[in-house]
């Protein structure tokens, strides 16, 4: 006789004996918040499994496959059935989350395959945490059941036993087209449907695409308006960056008719036609990720991308699909590369805020920090990612906003880094299937959060599922290889909207949406098209390979289907069962928007080094050199690398931490993308927005050179470095913040160009600006610094020549590269003893500083230097401890030795902390120490002190100490702040 | 003998493959990636096979636990062919999330009624860990271990604390010489994971299955410790021996 079909719940819970993580996690989130709590909790999972299957069948897949009966126990019954394990006591309260319908519970879907190992089939599968609370105080209780237990954007909380007895998802749809009311709109009313329709389009754009509807003498389909919107909007089309920008400073007036292409990308052509046959770029600003020459057979590919907003929101989801989108951007550049490593750079307010000053929509910093690691962790820890750089910036300015870089380096065949559909291939989607989810994440991203984002927007935050893309990426790349399609790019921001729409632009393409597979039923046409459900790729498959690619598909379980057509018609024709839901001209649609106008303005800040260097003269600097290592910025970031998997695929040469102990840090990671060749790639960073506070000219120069400076450290040519932009700003329709923009840009045209340094790739990220109302009920906004992360990619010619910071031997030479001025502005020195950001930040001066690194690398190359470190926040002291405790030895430095340039006199606080750009310090055995010093010009390097077997890190001008301590103390200061349990 | 072959098992979620084929084939044998799914159509493709490799990564997305739900799709498929594979004295060989599948099928360890021997679970610290370990090899009769006394390995898991069932257990498995490898005790590092009697990794009471949590194939070449840029030039990584041995037990 069949069963019917039933639900049934498998709860587990921990043995007697073995922690309860889920409950530890609970109380430590409390803890994190400033609670000191006395409360108590349990928690279990439980597992809600349906199907026709009897309660044997169900108590077979608890004891089979679910609980792992060393250290779990389980129960099995109906659902919420008070003969469950975990009976409620009096006392407690019970709480159970979920996630919401539609929201992507990967482990579910694993659980369901999995159930047909045992032979069993069951229909559907949901996970549930549950938790059991006592004698915490109602605040607590309060704060656990809004903001701890779940997260609402993605989860659900029910109090008690929950409300169901089936699970069912989506409901049938009816096919019904709709158009939009525009042609006879007014203005008001034009800008009423951009808002409720969360287009994100501003009145020009509605107007002009009026006017092209009234051309037509048609209203458009919705479809076809919000294809419009998400092609057209700031997070697809960059429009501020490559718009018209009218910009003024102290020099006068410029104008861009295309901001992006007159500075950044000019500045790349420029490099590229110096060069000449020695160009090594191979396709830049074009394709998902810049492209350049690895050796005769192969590129690599790197691309950095933003997930800010949905981050602000689930850190967690935000994160991981952030990494899992930018890594689809390797897959997706030419036919498709391979992923070797990933980087991440983070920006957070500070993890020890007040709770109770948070204003009201803000997520509590140190749990931003925590799920976005998470996310991090779990996506390029499952793909087999190995993620090896990175940095974290804290400022209390990204309280509401917390920016989150991800960057995805890959190899592709050199054969393979062009792509083209033909008239005619067939649309293919293959991966994850199309759910509800991520709709409108591309307006939603180009919009200013507010204190209501978290509630309006929940459709913008997903979950990622790192297997599924892993699945996708080996069926992928063998079909690359077998060369069974055409062209590939990855479904991100918008869906099949912009990546069918650009894959098709030169072509045309007809698509049948009724194909697309579903998460479940439901979905309208338009929410099909838009989905930005993540893990899917769009390729080109000529119809003669179809059925070897979809054998190869289906050989690895993933899922491939044919949507459409690439037909040369230069139209986008949308179809749903043979009905015409949407038809566009391509010309249109990518060459249709309107050019922004934007006016930019910058004054320059009056710059007071006299009160910088008496502020710090102050000081004792030995408590400064405490403060500075023992800050947020500059402090040990194990607790974060230690989570990452940064040697699987066995290409690791130099790790994110190195030394005696395994725990220096490193000034960039050198990986070996092929484990036959010794050719390897180095990749590394520089960020410092307290320069930008002052100026933001200096603020990318720096970066840049900072990057660069990372790179050639330990061991990457200088030479062949490439480069990436990642802009993050205010609100850029505020002249004053888009000058600070374009002030930036300038600076990466001028400083690029005189390093032969080309950009390769970039993105940007505008209007991260955070609003409330505060207890007073008055408006705030909390606007970002002008952020702009550099990411740098460097060819080193042979890995076993590579270096690392830390001091190797006593008894050899330090020797300074590089040039020291005061520059204390924005400096470390003077966050940390006197949060100001006075003084004149670091200038670089390209020429000298390109010299300097091509003699170095020679040195390098010669085998003559044994370690090597940038000096950067917190100058020569904290580069010197540094370098010292991670060789675990001892270092003696006169600062009387430096090499001096500035038109004030120096002191002791500048030749200490100056972040002066462009110097490296190094560490030279005595026998190789005339023929470094004859490498470079005179005047530029000093010998300045020498490594010691001794305790202490001593750093003096001549006779006199000014700073003496053991390195033991100075790599516990730097080592405490982030030593989370 | 002819070259020894090695199959790589790959499923949704490997990614230590590339690598661990690598490695087999400078140590001698020839490497084979092959998709589970192919595995349990043809069971039989394992007879043309010498050593198995379950390598490292997330199979199946580790959820359940590490390694249950490929060890639960080996189970009720190709169990027989498994066991024929280690009844004929070849070698089998499980990596970080290979061994914890090896660990679910029941292969490494003695059987019970009701439930497992022993299993590998949440770290102590609840996190995923990366970081270098000292080992101790204890025992020198596992093909894979001889003339190996320490090994300096990655190691990189969230679920890598061995628990025992029980004490006696622990104690048969230890006489018999199954706790092959064990995180070495110095006053620096304490058990990285947690791990009852610091096991790192457990044989099969034969010693030619062998799984390990450290990763060996991640100290294949010189650049690969890391202290290399510290060490003199000419240092032999100590992942290798483990792989050649392998690949010798068959010559």
């Amino acid at each position: 006789m069949r069963s019917t079909e039933q639900l049934w719940e498998i709860e587990l819970q921990p043995l007697p004996g073995h922690p309860d993580r889920l409950a530890e996690n609970v109380l430590q989130s409390l803890t994190d918040l400033g609670f000191s709590s006395s409360g108590r909790a349990r928690a279990a999972k439980s597992y809600l499994v349906a199907g026709s299957m009897e309660k044997k069948d169900a108590e077979r897949i608890a004891r089979e496959l679910l609980c792992d009966q060393v250290v779990q126990q389980f129960a099995v019954d109906k659902v919420s059935s008070e003969s469950v394990l975990q009976s409620t006591a009096v006392e407690e309260a019970f709480y159970q989350v979920l996630y919401k319908p539609g929201v992507m519970d990967p482990e579910s879907q694993s659980v369901l395959g999995a159930i047909q190992s045992l032979g069993l089939a069951a229909t559907d599968c949901r996970t549930v945490r549950k938790y059991w609370l006592s004698e915490f105080p109602p605040d607590q209780l309060q704060w656990l059941a809004t903001k701890i237990l779940s997260n609402d954007s993605i989860e659900q909380l029910v109090i008690g036993p929950l409300p169901f007895q089936k699970l069912s998802l989506g409901q049938t749809y009816t096919f019904g087209l709709s158009h939009v009311e525009l042609l006879s709109a007014l203005d008001e009313k034009l800008l009423q449907i951009s808002r409720d329709w969360q287009l994100s389009l501003t009145l020009v754009e509605m107007q002009t695409i009026q006017t092209h509807y009234r051309e037509l003498n048609r209203e458009p389909t919705d479809i076809e308006l919000e294809t419009i919107a998400q092609t057209w909007s700031e997070h697809c089309s960059h429009k501020t960056l490559a718009g018209r920008v009218h910009y003024q400073d102290e020099n006068g007036e410029l104008k861009f008719n295309n901001l992006l292409k007159e500075t950044i990308f000019a500045a790349t052509q420029t490099i590229r036609a110096d060069l000449g046959d020695r160009d090594w770029c191979v396709s830049v600003f074009k394709d998902n990720a810049g492209v350049v020459r690895f050796d005769e057979n192969w590129n690599v590919t790197f691309k950095v991308e933003t997930h800010n907003r949905p981050s602000a929101l689930e850190p967690y989801g935000g994160a991981n699909t952030g990494l899992g989108g930018v890594i689809r951007d390797t897959l997706g550049t030419g036919l498709g590369a391979k992923p070797i490593c990933n980087t991440d750079v983070f920006c957070f307010a500070d993890p020890n805020t007040a709770t109770e000053s948070l204003p009201p929509g803000v997520l509590h910093p140190r749990r931003i920090m925590k799920g976005v690691v998470n996310g991090v962790r779990d996506y390029g820890n499952r793909m087999g990612i190995p993620t090896v750089n990175g940095a974290v910036i804290f400022d209390q300015r990204y309280l509401g906003n917390p920016m989150v870089f991800c960057g995805s380096v890959g190899l592709i065949p050199n054969g393979k880094t062009n792509k083209q559909p033909q008239a005619g291939d067939w649309i293919v989607t293959i991966g994850g299937r199309t759910g509800r989810d991520g709709i409108h994440g591309a307006t939603f991203s180009s919009v200013e959060l507010t204190d209501q984002s978290e509630k309006l927007s929940g459709g913008a935050v997903q979950i990622g599922n790192a297997i599924t893309e892993k699945m996708l990426a080996d069926v992928m790349l063998q079909a690359r290889d077998l060369g069974l399609y055409n062209a590939v790019t990855d479904c991100g921001a918008g869906g099949f909207s912009s990546a069918v729409g650009e894959m098709g632009e030169g072509i045309g393409a007809e698509v049948w949406l009724e194909r697309v597979p579903l998460k479940y039923a439901g979905l309208s046409y338009t929410e099909i098209w838009i989905s930005e459900a993540q893990e899917r790729m769009v390729l080109a498959v000529p119809p003669h390979h179809w059925d070897a690619f979809e054998k190869l598909c289906s050989s690895e379980s993933v899922e491939a289907t044919i949507i459409g057509v690439f037909a040369p018609t230069g139209e986008l024709t949308l179809k749903y069962q043979d009905h015409v839901t949407g038809r566009l001209s391509m010309e249109f649609l990518h060459g249709g928007r309107p050019p922004v106008v934007r006016n930019a303005k910058f004054t320059p800040r009056s710059t007071d080094p006299q009160t910088a260097r008496e502020t710090l003269a102050q000081q004792n600097p030995e408590q400064t050199l405490k403060k500075i290592l023992g800050s947020l910025n500059v402090a040990s970031k194990h607790w974060i690398i230690r989570q990452y998997d940064h040697e699987v695929q066995a290409n690791s040469v130099v790790k994110p931490l190195v030394g005696v102990a395994n725990d220096g840090p490193s000034d960039a990671a050198v990986v070996r993308p092929r484990l036959e060749s010794d050719r390897a790639i180095a990749v590394a960073c520089g960020m410092n927005p307290w320069y930008g506070d002052i100026d933001p000219y200096h603020m990318a120069a720096a970066s840049i050179d900072e990057a660069i400076r990372n790179c050639v450290a330990v061991g990457a040519d200088p030479d062949q470095i490439g480069i990436l932009d990642n802009f993050c700003w205010g609100y850029t329709d505020r002249p004053e913040t888009l000058g600070t923009l374009v002030r930036a840009a300038l600076a990466c045209r001028d400083v690029s160009i005189a390093f032969g340094t080309p950009f390769i790739s970039g993105k940007d990220s505008l209007n991260n600006e955070f609003s409330y109302i505060d207890r007073e009920g008055s408006r705030q906004t909390i606007s970002i610094p002008s952020t702009l992360l550099i990411s740098a990619l460097g060819m080193v010619p042979q890995a076993e020549q590579c270096v690392t910071m830390d001091l190797k031997q006593a008894g050899n030479q330090i020797v300074i590269v590089g040039l020291t001025g005061e520059h204390l502005g924005g400096s470390h020195a003077l966050l940390e003893t006197a949060a100001a950001r006075l003084g004149k930040p670091p200038a670089v001066n390209v020429p000298r500083a390109r010299q300097l690194y091509r003699q170095l690398h020679q040195a390098i190359r010669r085998g003559w230097v044994r370690s090597a470190h940038d000096l950067s926040e917190g100058g020569l002291a904290v580069a010197a401890a540094e370098m010292s405790f991670a060789g675990g030895l001892g270092v003696e430095i006169d600062v009387a030795q430096l090499p001096w340039e500035d038109v004030l006199p120096a002191t002791n606080v500048a030749r200490l902390f100056s972040e002066s750009s462009s110097r490296i310090l190094c560490e030279i055995e005595p026998q190789n120490l005339a023929q470094f010093i004859d490498l470079f010009r005179s005047g530029t390097t000093a010998v300045c002190g020498q490594v010691t077997a001794g305790p202490d890190v001593i750093i003096r001008d001549s006779e006199n100490i000014l700073v003496q301590c053991s390195w033991q103390s100075l790599k516990h200061a730097w080592q405490s702040p982030l030593d989370w349990k | 003998m002819a070259q020894p072959r090695v199959l790589i098992l790959r499923s949704p979620g490997t990614n230590c493959e590339i690598e661990s084929a690598y490695v087999f084939e400078q140590s001698g044998g020839i490497s084979e990636a092959i998709h589970v799914n192919q595995l349990m159509e043809k069971p039989e493709i394992l007879r043309s096979f010498q050593i198995l490799c379950f390598p490292g990564g997330f199979s199946f997305g580790d959820d359940i636990s590490a390694g249950q739900i490929l060890a639960s799709w080996l189970k009720h498929s190709v169990m027989d062919a498994l066991q024929e594979f280690v009844a004929s004295r070849k070698l089998m060989l499980g990596i970080c999330n290979g061994f914890q599948v090896l660990m679910r099928t029941g292969l490494l360890t003695p059987n019970f009624a009701d439930g497992a021997a022993a299993t590998l679970t949440w770290n102590t610290n609840g996190r995923y860990t990366a970081k270098w370990v000292e080992l101790e090899a204890t025992n020198h009769n596992s093909p894979f271990l001889r003339g190996i006394d320490r090994m300096y390995l990655p190691i990189a898991h969230a679920e890598g604390r061995f628990v025992f069932r029980d004490d006696q257990t622990a104690d048969r498995m230890e006489q018999a010489g199954q706790l092959a490898l064990r995180y070495a005790s110095n006053a620096l590092h304490e058990s990285p994971n947690g791990s009852q009697r610091e096991v790192a990794g457990i044989c099969d009471p034969t010693g030619h299955v062998l799984g390990l949590m450290p990763h060996p194939e991640r100290n294949i070449q010189r650049t690969h410790h890391p202290h290399w840029t510290r060490l003199p030039a000419d240092r032999r990584p100590d992942g290798l021996k483990l792989f050649e041995n392998a690949i010798a037990y068959f010559k």
